[in-house]
C-alpha cells in the first residue's frame, strides 16, 4: 500500500471510477488541461480526452445548469466548484433544481451528480473562497453532503458518492489536500454515505466533529490521554444525512459530549448534532453539551485565520469544562 | 484639435448591429404572404393541423381562464396572443427533442405528450401533475426564470456526446433574456456547439415591467452576437415565420452547428397570471387593440380560408371537441387520489434516511387514521 495526499486519493477515485464507468464526466473551470487549480483532476484529461473531462466557460451556475442537462441525459456529471465561496452563484442549480428534482418528479428523475468544492481554512486564501458553507447545503434536503478528513476517506467517499444516485456535495478542505499522507489502497473500495467512523475510540468523553477538526480533536484527546482522559472522537465523514445511530451510541457510551465544528457557530451542522442528542439521549448526559466553533462573523481575512479557527488547544479546554463538570 | 477624428464611431456601431435583426415575416396581419421566397413546405395538411394547434391552444387558454375563476386550477399563465409563438415553433420539433419549458410553456408541453388532466394537476399543485413517464422528453414547467436555459445547454451538450439526432429546446420571455443564467446558457451551449434552440417569447411585459425597460438592446435576438451564435428577430403572431425559421434553426444545430437564438415579437392578450394581476394597470387600451389586431389566429384564419382550407363550421366543430376533452380532463383531475406527505417523503432520496423513515413511520400512522 503506498502512502498518499488526500489529493491523491481523490484523483485516483476519479480515475478509477471514470475507468468503470463511461457516463461519468468531469468538468469545470480549469479542470482539463490545467487538472484543476489544486490538480485534483490532473492527468484525466490527458487519459479520457475531452468528451470527458472538459474545461468550461467562467460561469458556476452555467456549470450547474450543464450538470443537470446532462444528467437528465443519463450521464454522471462530477462539475467542480473551484472554492467554495463561489457556490452562491450556483446555489439554484444545487439546492434550488438539482436537491428537489427527484421529489418534484415523484422519483421517475433522479439525477446523480457529484458536486466538488475545496473549502476551510488554515491556506489564507484571498476572501470568499474558504468559507465553511457546508451548513447552508445540509438545510436542502434531498442533498447528501460529505466532508472527508482524511486520504483514506476522501476515496472510498468519493467512489460512494460517484455510484450514488442521488446529487452529492463533496467537500474537500484545503489544509488536508497535502498537509499529510494516509495509507490508500490501489484497489477500487468504497466507504457508505451516512455513516460515521469512530477515528478513536475512549470511554470519557465523546467528541464528534468532522473534516479538518478531526485532527485537531484527535492531537486534544492525545494531550489529555496523558492527564488521564479517554476521549473517543466521531467523524461524521456525511454530515447530512446525519449517523445519528453512532452519534447517539457514542453519547450514551461515555455520558459527556463536545461539538466542534470549524465553520461559525450559529446554526449549522454542530447544532444539529446537539439538538438529536438533547432530543434522543439527554438522560444519558451527565453534563451540559460542550460547543467548540467559530465566532459569529464571516470567514476572516488571511492574516487572521490562525487567531479565528478552532484549534486544538480550545477542544482540549472543552473537554476539561465538559469532564470536570 | 476641433477637426480631430474621434477613433470610433459609437452611433455607427449601434446602428450596424440593429441593421442585422430585422423582423422575419411570411404573413401580414391580415393574411397576406409579404414573403413567399421563404414559404415553409408544408403540406395543406400540415397547414391545417397547425392552425387546429393554435386554436386547440386557444380553447385551452379560455377554458383554463374559467376553471381558475371557478378554482379548479390554481397557478395558470395566461397564453392568448402567444398561440403562434407556441404552437408554431412547437410544430417544428420531434418527439425525442428535449423539452425545457417556462411556467407559461403548458402547450408545447401538452403538444409534447404531457396529458392535459396532469398538466391541471401541476396547476393545482398536486405532485402527480410533475410524475412524467420516462419518455416523455420534458421537465416540468421551470419556476425559476433562466434556471431552463442553463438546463437546456447542459441536455443539449449531452445530446451531442451521444450522438443522438435530436435537440433541446427551451423558452422563456422577455425579462427572462435579462438574467444571468441566460447568458450563460446561450453562451455554455455556443462554446460545447450543442443543439439547443432557446426561444425568447418577447410578449412585451415581464409581468408589468415593458420590454424598454429591460434593456438598452434594439432587439433581444441581438444578444446572441455575444455568444457568437446565430440570433433572429421573427413575427411572433406569424406562425409561419415562426415555424420556417423554427425548422431551420433545429437543422442547423443538429448538423452540429450550435445552437440559435430566436426572439418571437408577440403578445399575452390577458394577464400575466391567474393571481391577481391586473393588466390595465400598466398597459393601455392602444396597446390591446394593436396586438389584437395582429392575433395569430385572424391572420392565419384568413391565409387558409383563402386557400379552401379552413371554415367557420370546421372551427366550431373543433372548438366543441376541444371543450369536451378538456371538460374530461378537469375531471380526470379531480379523480387523483389525494396527496401524502409520506410519499414526499419517500422521494426524497433513493434510500429514504434514518430521520425520514423516522417521519414517513410517523405521517402513515396520521394519513392510516
Amino acid at each position: 500500500m503506498a502512502q498518499k495526499t488526500m489529493i491523491q486519493a481523490i484523483t485516483e477515485a476519479l480515475e478509477q471510477e471514470m475507468e468503470r464507468d463511461q457516463d461519468i464526466l468531469v468538468f469545470g473551470e480549469d479542470v482539463g488541461k490545467n487538472g484543476g487549480v489544486f490538480r485534483a483532476t490532473a492527468g484525466l484529461q490527458e487519459k479520457f480526452g475531452e468528451e470527458r473531462v472538459s474545461d468550461t466557460p467562467l460561469a458556476e451556475s452555467g456549470i450547474g445548469g450543464m450538470a443537470i442537462g446532462l444528467a437528465l441525459q443519463g450521464f454522471r456529471p462530477v462539475p467542480e466548484i473551484q472554492f467554495i465561496g463561489f457556490i452562491f452563484e450556483v446555489l439554484d442549480s444545487i439546492a434550488g433544481q438539482a436537491a428537489r428534482t427527484r421529489y418534484r418528479m415523484s422519483g421517475t428523475r433522479s439525477l446523480p451528480i457529484t458536486i466538488r468544492m475545496p473549502f476551510g481554512g488554515g491556506v489564507h486564501t484571498p476572501e470568499m473562497h474558504s468559507d465553511n458553507l457546508e451548513g447552508l447545503m445540509t438545510q436542502s434536503p434531498g442533498l447528501k453532503v460529505v466532508i472527508p478528513s482524511n486520504p483514506y476517506d476522501a476515496k472510498g467517499l468519493l467512489i460512494s458518492a460517484l455510484r450514488d444516485n442521488d446529487p452529492v456535495v463533496f467537500i474537500e478542505h484545503m489544509k488536508l489536500y497535502r498537509s499529510f499522507r494516509d495509507e490508500v489502497p490501489e484497489e477500487s473500495y468504497t466507504i457508505p454515505l451516512g455513516k460515521a467512523a469512530i477515528s478513536r475510540e475512549g470511554k470519557d468523553v465523546s467528541v464528534i466533529t468532522y473534516g479538518a477538526m478531526v485532527r485537531e480533536a484527535l492531537k486534544a484527546a492525545d494531550d489529555l490521554e496523558k492527564e488521564g482522559i479517554s476521549v473517543e472522537i466521531v467523524d461524521l465523514r456525511t454530515v447530512s444525512p446525519l449517523d445519528i445511530e453512532t452519534i447517539i451510541a457514542s453519547v450514551e457510551k461515555t455520558g459527556r459530549v463536545v461539538v466542534v465544528q470549524e465553520a461559525q457557530r450559529q446554526a449549522g451542522v454542530g447544532a444539529m448534532v446537539m439538538s438529536e442528542i438533547a432530543e434522543r439521549a439527554v438522560l444519558s448526559l451527565e453534563a451540559p453539551i460542550g460547543r467548540v466553533a467559530a465566532p459569529d462573523t464571516v470567514f476572516p481575512f488571511g492574516l487572521a485565520e490562525s487567531a479565528w479557527l478552532p484549534n486544538a488547544a480550545d477542544i482540549a479546554d472543552k473537554i476539561k469544562e465538559v469532564y470536570n463538570f | 484639435m476641433a477637426n480631430k477624428k474621434q477613433p470610433v464611431d459609437f452611433e455607427a456601431l449601434l446602428s450596424t448591429v440593429d441593421a442585422a435583426f430585422p423582423m422575419v415575416q411570411i404573413l401580414d396581419k391580415d393574411g397576406k404572404v409579404v414573403n413567399k421566397d421563404i414559404m415553409p413546405d408544408l403540406s395543406d395538411d400540415k397547414l391545417v393541423e397547425l392552425m387546429e394547434k393554435m386554436v386547440w391552444s386557444r380553447i385551452l387558454h379560455e377554458r383554463s381562464m374559467a376553471l381558475a375563476r371557478q378554482g379548479r386550477l390554481g397557478f395558470y399563465a395566461p397564453t392568448a396572443g402567444q398561440e403562434a409563438s407556441q404552437m408554431a415553433s412547437y410544430f417544428a420539433f420531434e418527439k425525442e427533442d428535449e423539452l425545457f419549458p417556462g411556467y407559461r410553456d403548458i402547450p408545447q408541453l401538452i403538444q409534447h405528450g404531457l396529458p392535459v388532466y396532469k398538466a391541471f394537476l401541476w396547476s393545482r399543485g398536486h405532485a402527480e401533475g410533475s410524475q412524467y413517464p420516462e419518455d416523455l422528453h420534458a421537465m416540468p414547467p421551470q419556476i425559476i426564470i433562466g434556471a431552463q436555459i442553463i438546463q437546456a445547454a447542459g441536455a443539449g451538450i449531452g445530446l451531442k456526446k451521444r450522438g443522438k439526432p435530436n435537440v433541446a429546446f427551451t423558452y422563456t420571455g422577455d425579462g427572462g433574456s435579462s438574467q444571468g443564467d441566460f447568458y450563460e446558457g446561450i453562451n455554455f451551449a455556443g462554446a460545447y456547439k450543442a443543439p439547443v434552440v432557446f426561444f425568447i417569447q418577447n410578449n412585451g411585459y415581464a409581468i408589468s415591467t415593458p420590454r424598454h425597460k429591460q434593456t438598452a438592446a434594439t432587439t433581444l435576438a441581438q444578444k446572441a452576437v455575444a455568444a457568437g451564435i446565430p440570433g433572429i428577430q421573427v413575427d411572433g403572431m406569424d406562425p409561419l415565420a415562426v415555424y420556417a425559421v423554427t425548422k431551420q434553426a433545429r437543422e442547423w444545430a443538429i448538423a452540429g452547428n450550435g445552437p440559435v437564438l430566436i426572439e418571437t415579437v408577440t403578445s399575452r392578450f390577458g394577464p400575466h397570471s391567474t393571481s391577481g394581476d391586473d393588466p390595465t394597470r400598466y398597459r393601455d387600451q392602444e396597446s390591446f387593440d394593436y396586438w389584437e389586431q395582429r392575433d395569430p389566429l385572424i391572420r392565419f384564419r384568413n391565409f387558409l380560408t383563402e386557400k379552401g382550407l379552413w371554415s367557420e363550421e370546421k372551427e366550431q366543430a373543433l372548438i366543441e371537441q376541444t371543450q369536451e376533452e378538456i371538460k374530461a380532463s378537469a375531471k380526470e383531475a379531480d379523480q387523483v387520489p389525494k396527496q401524502k406527505v409520506s410519499d414526499f417523503l419517500k422521494n426524497m432520496y433513493e434510500e429514504p434516511t434514518q430521520v425520514i423513515k423516522e417521519q414517513i413511520a410517523t405521517f402513515e400512522a396520521k394519513e392510516n387514521k
